[in-house]
C-alpha cells in the first residue's frame, strides 16, 4: 500500500510511522515534506505521524494544518483515500477539520507516556477490521494534549454511527466517553492518541498495533 | 595607562579571575588587557570551561582502547559497537541553574547534551538522567523535582528523544544545591563522525540557530562560584530553551553533516560564541577573525561583552567544506535556519573578534584554552574519618525484619520512579527494549541489525562521602554490574565530576581520591574514560556556614548487547525459578541506606571492592544471560541483598522463599541489608540449575543457592536464617504498596 508520512517542522514520530508502513504494508512508504503541494502519484494512505509539529506554538497541530501539503491531503480524503492520524497527527486533523471535535490539555495537565488497553469498539472499519469487536489491546500512549473533547450532539452522533473505533479502558486524559480513535463520516479517516506505529514488534514490548495496518493491507 | 589597568585589576573578580590569574594574563599577552579581554578570558579559564583544578587530576584516567572511537577533548566521547556503528556519549551537568529556575534548568541541560551529541555527527536515541535532591517532604525538594521532571519532559518529549534511565536519589546535602545530570547517547555510522574544528585557513564561519539574547550572561562564571541567597538574583544567567529550535537545528545538522557539506560543528554552550569558536581554533591550531557586528540579535543595544559570552540556547558554529557553503546555506535554509557568515580561519594564531570596524579582542588562542592549571595537596576533613571509623557493633538489631524491608523499599531513593517515567516519552523513535524500571539498565535496539546499546547512570554518594576512592571506584563498578545485569558488555565511561569548592581542601582530597579510584576502576573493568564534566562549588553559603554537597562522581556507562533479543530485565517472569547469589554476601551495615534510614546514622566502612571478583561476577553474569540460563538479573545496591530480592518480585505476584545460611558472628541485618559491591541475583528457570552451577563453575564465579520463587510461595516473601534462628516474611502486596506510592505523594 503506497503510503506518504508527512513531516512537518517537530514532526518526531515520522520514522518511526515510516518503519512501521514499510514493515506492515509491503514496504512503499516515504516521506513528503510539507511544503509540498502534492502527494506522490498513486498515494493510496497518508499517515500523519505524532510530535510537535511547529513547537505546539498556537494550539497543537494548529499550523501543521494550514500548511501546504494539507490542502492535497484534504482532497486525497475527500476523493475517499485514507488518512491516519496518531497523536499530534490526530491533533492536526482535528485542526483542519478533517475530524471533528478537539483535544485538549490532560484532566491531570501532566504529559503520560504508558501502555493503555484500548477496547476495538467498531471492527468493521478500514482502520480495525484485522481486530474483534470488543477485543481489549494494547498500545503506548505519548501526549500531553490527549483529552477528546466535542459537542454533545457531535458526540452522539459519533456513537450512534459506530465513529468511536477505539476507546480507553481505563481513561488516562479525560477524554469525553473514553474515546482513543475515531473516523470521519466516509469511514477513511482515522485520528487516535495512542501510537499504533509502536506497538508493531514484539521485541519492543507489544504487537497489538500491528492490527490497524494489516486491517488496512486487507482491504 | 597605569590607571585604567589597576582598576581593572580590582575588577578582576567580577570577571571570573583572581588577581594572581589577572598578573599571569598581562604577563603572557605583554600588555594591559581591555574590560571585553578579561572577561573572555574569565569565561575561558573559568572550571566550567577551562577545568582549572580538575584537569591536573585527569592524567590518571585511561582513555584508549580498541573501542574507543574519539576519546576525550571533543563534544563528545565515540565508542565502536560493531557493525560500522559508533555512539557518541557523554554526560553534563545544569546544577547551577536548575537550583535557581529548575525548569529551564532541567530543560537546556537536556538540550545543551543534545547539542554536544549531534555536533559529532551522531543522532540522539537516548537520554538518562541523574538528579538528585534534599528532604523529599521539604517545599523546596517538591518545587525543585517538580520543576526538573517538567523541565526534563517539556524539552526531551519535544524534540522526540526517549528519555530511558537515570536515577533519583534524595540526600539531605543537597537540600540547597540539587544536581541534575543529563546523560545523552547518540548514534552514527563511523563514517559521518564530525569534530569541533575549524579547518583550514581561508574557511568560514557560520553562526546557525537562535539569534543571540542577553539570556544566560556569564553562565559559566556564574557556575563557577558557590550558590548563595544572593544567587536567586543570578536568574538572567539561567538560559530558556526552545526545543522547536533544537529539532530543527538537530536535522539540519546532521543532514549537512551526512551530505559531506562541513568540516567542524560545534554547539555554543557556556561562555556561548567565545568557547565554541575559541575551542575549534585551538583544535584547528589556527587563527580567526569573526566580526561581532553579524551576529544576529533578538534584543537592540547589545554590546561585544553580551554577544561573546551569552549562553542563549540552541545556536551551532558550522565551518562549511570549502566550496560547498551555497549547498550549505540552501540545506540550512530548507529548516528555516537563521544562517550567517560571522567570520573566516586565518594564517596566524589569534583570537580576534572585530566591532565596529575596530578589533576590541586580540589575544593568543593557545593563552584562551590553556587555563593555568592548580593542584593542591588535598586533606580528608577528620569529621568524615571519624565517621568511617565509627565502632557500629552497638547499633540495635531492630526486632522487626519485615517492618525495615517495607520501610526501605519506600524509602524514596528506593521506591518506583514510575511515576517520574510516565512523564516522559520513552517509546518515540521506538528503539526501546526496555523501559525504564524494568531492568538494571536502558537496553536500545539498532534499528536493521542484531545489536543492542545499553546505558546507566550511577554513583553512591554515601560511599563517595565515606571514602571516595573506594566510593568512586564502586560508582564505576556499579555501573558495570548493570549493565551486565541486561545482558551487556561494558564498553566505556564518560564521567560527571560533582563536587563542593576545591579551594576547600577537603573537598579537593575527595576530589582528588575519586578520580583515582574512577581511574583504578576503569583500568579493571577495562573501560576507558571518552569525556566528562566537571561541576564544582556545589555549595550553599550560609552565613558564615559552607555546606558543601556530597561527593557525586556521576559515571555513565555504555555497553553493547551483541544480540539484543538477549536480554533480561530485574523482575523474575512466572514460573518457577531458582534464584542465585553471584558474588558475595553482605558483611557489615557500614555506609548503607539501611544504617542512614534506619538509625540515623551516616557512618562506617565502605565494604572493600575487589575488583578481581567484580570481574567475574560480571562475566559469570553476562554468560548466563548470552546462554539462556537466566530469566532475569539484579545487583544489589540500596538497600542491599533484602531490597534486590523484593524488587525482583515486583512484576508478578510469585512469591518466594529465601534462605541465608550463614554463620551468626555476621549480624543478620548486615546479610540482609548490608551493601555489597559485587553481588548479582540471577533466576535461573527450574531444571536449568545444574548447567548454570556448572557454568558458574567454569568461570570461577563464587555462587549461592538462596531459594526459589515459585507460586507455592503463597504470594510471600519469606526470609529464614537458621544459623541465627530468624525466621520472617512479608507479603509481595504489601512489598508493592511500599514501592510503588511515595514519589506519586512526591509529584503534585
Amino acid at each position: 500500500m503506497k503510503t506518504a508520512v508527512i513531516q512537518f517542522p517537530g514532526s518526531n514520530c515520522d520514522t518511526d510511522a515510516l518503519e512501521a508502513a514499510k514493515l506492515l504494508l509491503d514496504g512503499d512508504a516515504q516521506f513528503v515534506w510539507h511544503t509540498e503541494t502534492e502527494l506522490p502519484e498513486g498515494t493510496e494512505l497518508v499517515f500523519i505521524p505524532g510530535g510537535f509539529s511547529y513547537g505546539d506554538h498556537l494550539r497543537s497541530g494548529a499550523i501543521a494544518a494550514r500548511s501546504p501539503i494539507m490542502k492535497a491531503v484534504g482532497a486525497h480524503a475527500e476523493a475517499g483515500g485514507y488518512v491516519l492520524g496518531v497523536c499530534n497527527g490526530f491533533q492536526v486533523l482535528t485542526e483542519a477539520g478533517l475530524l471533528p471535535g478537539a483535544l485538549s490539555r490532560n484532566r491531570d495537565l501532566h504529559f503520560h507516556c504508558a501502555p493503555v488497553h484500548l477496547v476495538v469498539e467498531n471492527a468493521d472499519t478500514a482502520f480495525s477490521r484485522a481486530y474483534d469487536k470488543g477485543q481489549v489491546i494494547e498500545i503506548p500512549i505519548a501526549h500531553g494534549e490527549g483529552n477528546y473533547y466535542a459537542d454533545a450532539e457531535t458526540i452522539g452522533r459519533l456513537e450512534t454511527e459506530g465513529r468511536v473505533v477505539f476507546r480507553y479502558k481505563d481513561n488516562p486524559n479525560g477524554s469525553l466517553n473514553d474515546i482513543a480513535g475515531i473516523v470521519n463520516e466516509g469511514g477513511n479517516v482515522l485520528g487516535m492518541m495512542p501510537h499504533p506505529e509502536r506497538a508493531v514488534e514484539l521485541l519492543l514490548g507489544s504487537e497489538d498495533g500491528r492490527g490497524v495496518f494489516e486491517s488496512l493491507k486487507a482491504k | 595607562m597605569t590607571q585604567p589597568t589597576q582598576h581593572l585589576r580590582d575588577q578582576a573578580a567580577t570577571f571570573g579571575l583572581s588577581t594572581e590569574e589577572f598578573d599571569i594574563l598581562v604577563e603572557r599577552i605583554g600588555r594591559e588587557p581591555n574590560a571585553l579581554e578579561a572577561a573572555i578570558v574569565g569565561a575561558m579559564w573559568s572550571e566550567h570551561c577551562g577545568y582549572k583544578n580538575s584537569r591536573p587530576l585527569f592524567k590518571a584516567f585511561p582513555t584508549e582502547g580498541p573501542q574507543v572511537l574519539q576519546g576525550p577533548g571533543e563534544n563528545a566521547g565515540v565508542i565502536d559497537i560493531g557493525g560500522g556503528y559508533g555512539v557518541a556519549f557523554k554526560m553534563e551537568s545544569h546544577n547551577h541553574p536548575s537550583a535557581v529556575e529548575p525548569v529551564q534548568g532541567a530543560a537546556t541541560g537536556v538540550g545543551g547534551i543534545l547539542r554536544d551529541i549531534f555536533a559529532m555527527g551522531a543522532r540522539p536515541f537516548a537520554v538518562l538522567d541523574s538528579l538528585r535532591f534534599g528532604d523529599p517532604e521539604s517545599p523546596r525538594t517538591r518545587f525543585l523535582l517538580n520543576g526538573v521532571v517538567d523541565g526534563i519532559s517539556h524539552y526531551g518529549n519535544a524534540i522526540g528523544v526517549p528519555t530511558v534511565g537515570g536515577e533519583t536519589i534524595f540526600h539531605p546535602s543537597y537540600q540547597e544545591n540539587p544536581l541534575v545530570n543529563v546523560m545523552a547517547l547518540g548514534l552514527l555510522r563511523h563514517e559521518d563522525l564530525a569534530t569541533g574544528t575549524m579547518g583550514e585557513v581561508g574557511n568560514q564561519i557560520i553562526y546557525v540557530g537562535s539569534k543571540t539574547g542577553r539570556d544566560g550572561l556569564g553562565g559559566a562564571v556564574f557556575s563557577s562560584a558557590d550558590l548563595s541567597a544572593a544567587s536567586q538574583a543570578d536568574r538572567p544567567a539561567v538560559q530558556v530553551g526552545d526545543p522547536f529550535m533544537e529539532k530543527l537545528l538537530l536535522e539540519a545538522t546532521l543532514e549537512a553533516i551526512q551530505a559531506g557539506l562541513v568540516a567542524g560543528v560545534q554547539d555554543m554552550g557556556a561562555a556561548g560564541l567565545v568557547s565554541s569558536t575559541c575551542e575549534m581554533a585551538y583544535r584547528a591550531g589556527l587563527g580567526i577573525s569573526m566580526n561581532l557586528n553579524d551576529v544576529p540579535t533578538r534584543e537592540t543595544g547589545m554590546v561585544p561583552m553580551e554577544l561573546c559570552l551569552s549562553e542563549s540556547q540552541e545556536r551551532m558554529i558550522l565551518v562549511p567544506v570549502p566550496g560547498k557553503e551555497q549547498e550549505l546555506y540552501d540545506l540550512l535554509a530548507k529548516w528555516e535556519l537563521d544562517v550567517v557568515n560571522i567570520g573566516q580561519v586565518e594564517d596566524h594564531q589569534n583570537y580576534r573578534l572585530v566591532w565596529d570596524g575596530e578589533v576590541v579582542c586580540d589575544l593568543p588562542v593557545d593563552l584562551l584554552n590553556e587555563a593555568p592549571k592548580y593542584t593542591r595537596e588535598g586533606v580528608e576533613n577528620p569529621d568524615i574519618i571519624a565517621k568511617r571509623e565509627m565502632d557500629l557493633s552497638g547499633v540495635e538489631m531492630p526486632a522487626d525484619l519485615g517492618a525495615v524491608l517495607t520501610t526501605l523499599l519506600s524509602h524514596p531513593t528506593i521506591a518506583s520512579k514510575k511515576p517520574i517515567f510516565e512523564r516522559y516519552d520513552h517509546q518515540v523513535m521506538t528503539n526501546t527494549v526496555v523501559v525504564p524500571g524494568a531492568a538494571d539498565a536502558a537496553v536500545m535496539r539498532v534499528r536493521g541489525t542484531q545489536i543492542g546499546v545499553a546505558a546507566t547512570s550511577d554513583c553512591n554518594p554515601r560511599f563517595v562521602y565515606l571514602d571516595p576512592y573506594t566510593g568512586a571506584a564502586a560508582a564505576v563498578a556499579e555501573a558495570a554490574r548493570n549493565l551486565a545485569c541486561v545482558g551487556a558488555t561494558p564498553l566505556a565511561i564518560t564521567d560527571n565530576l560533582n563536587f563542593g569548592n576545591p579551594h576547600d581542601l577537603g573537598v579537593y582530597y575527595q576530589l582528588q581520591q575519586s578520580v583515582q579510584g574512577i581511574a583504578d576502576a576503569c583500568r579493571a573493568l577495562n573501560t576507558p574514560v571518552t569525556g566528562g564534566n566537571v561541576s564544582l562549588y556545589n555549595q550553599y553559603v550560609e552565613g558564615d556556614q559552607k555546606v558543601a554537597i556530597h561527593p557525586t562522581p556521576t559515571i555513565g556507562m555504555v555497553g553493547v548487547l551483541p544480540d539484543v533479543t538477549r536480554h533480561v530485565g530485574q523482575h523474575i517472569p512466572a514460573g518457577p525459578h531458582s534464584l542465585y547469589l553471584l558474588g558475595e554476601l553482605g558483611q557489615g551495615i557500614g555506609a548503607s541506606q539501611y544504617l542512614g534510614t534506619v538509625h540515623g546514622l551516616e557512618a562506617g566502612q565502605v565494604p572493600a571492592l575487589d575488583l578481581e571478583l567484580h570481574r567475574k561476577v560480571i562475566d559469570g553474569t553476562l554468560a548466563l544471560i548470552r546462554e539462556g540460563l537466566a530469566a532475569a538479573a539484579h545487583d544489589t545496591a540500596e538497600g542491599g541483598l533484602g531490597v534486590a530480592v523484593a524488587e525482583m518480585l515486583l512484576g508478578g505476584t510469585q512469591g518466594a522463599g529465601i534462605t541465608l545460611d550463614a554463620p551468626a558472628e555476621t549480624r543478620a541485618d548486615a546479610l540482609l541489608f548490608g551493601e555489597t559491591h559485587s553481588s548479582v541475583l540471577v533466576a535461573v528457570p527450574l531444571g536449568r540449575e545444574t548447567a548454570a552451577e556448572a557454568r558458574l563453575s567454569e568461570l570461577g564465579v563464587p555462587c549461592r543457592l538462596l531459594g526459589t520463587v515459585s507460586e507455592e510461595s503463597g504470594e510471600r516473601l519469606t526470609f529464614a536464617l537458621p544459623q541465627h534462628s530468624l525466621n520472617f516474611s512479608v507479603s509481595t502486596a504489601a512489598l508493592k504498596q511500599a514501592h510503588s506510592q511515595p514519589l506519586r505523594d512526591i509529584l503534585a
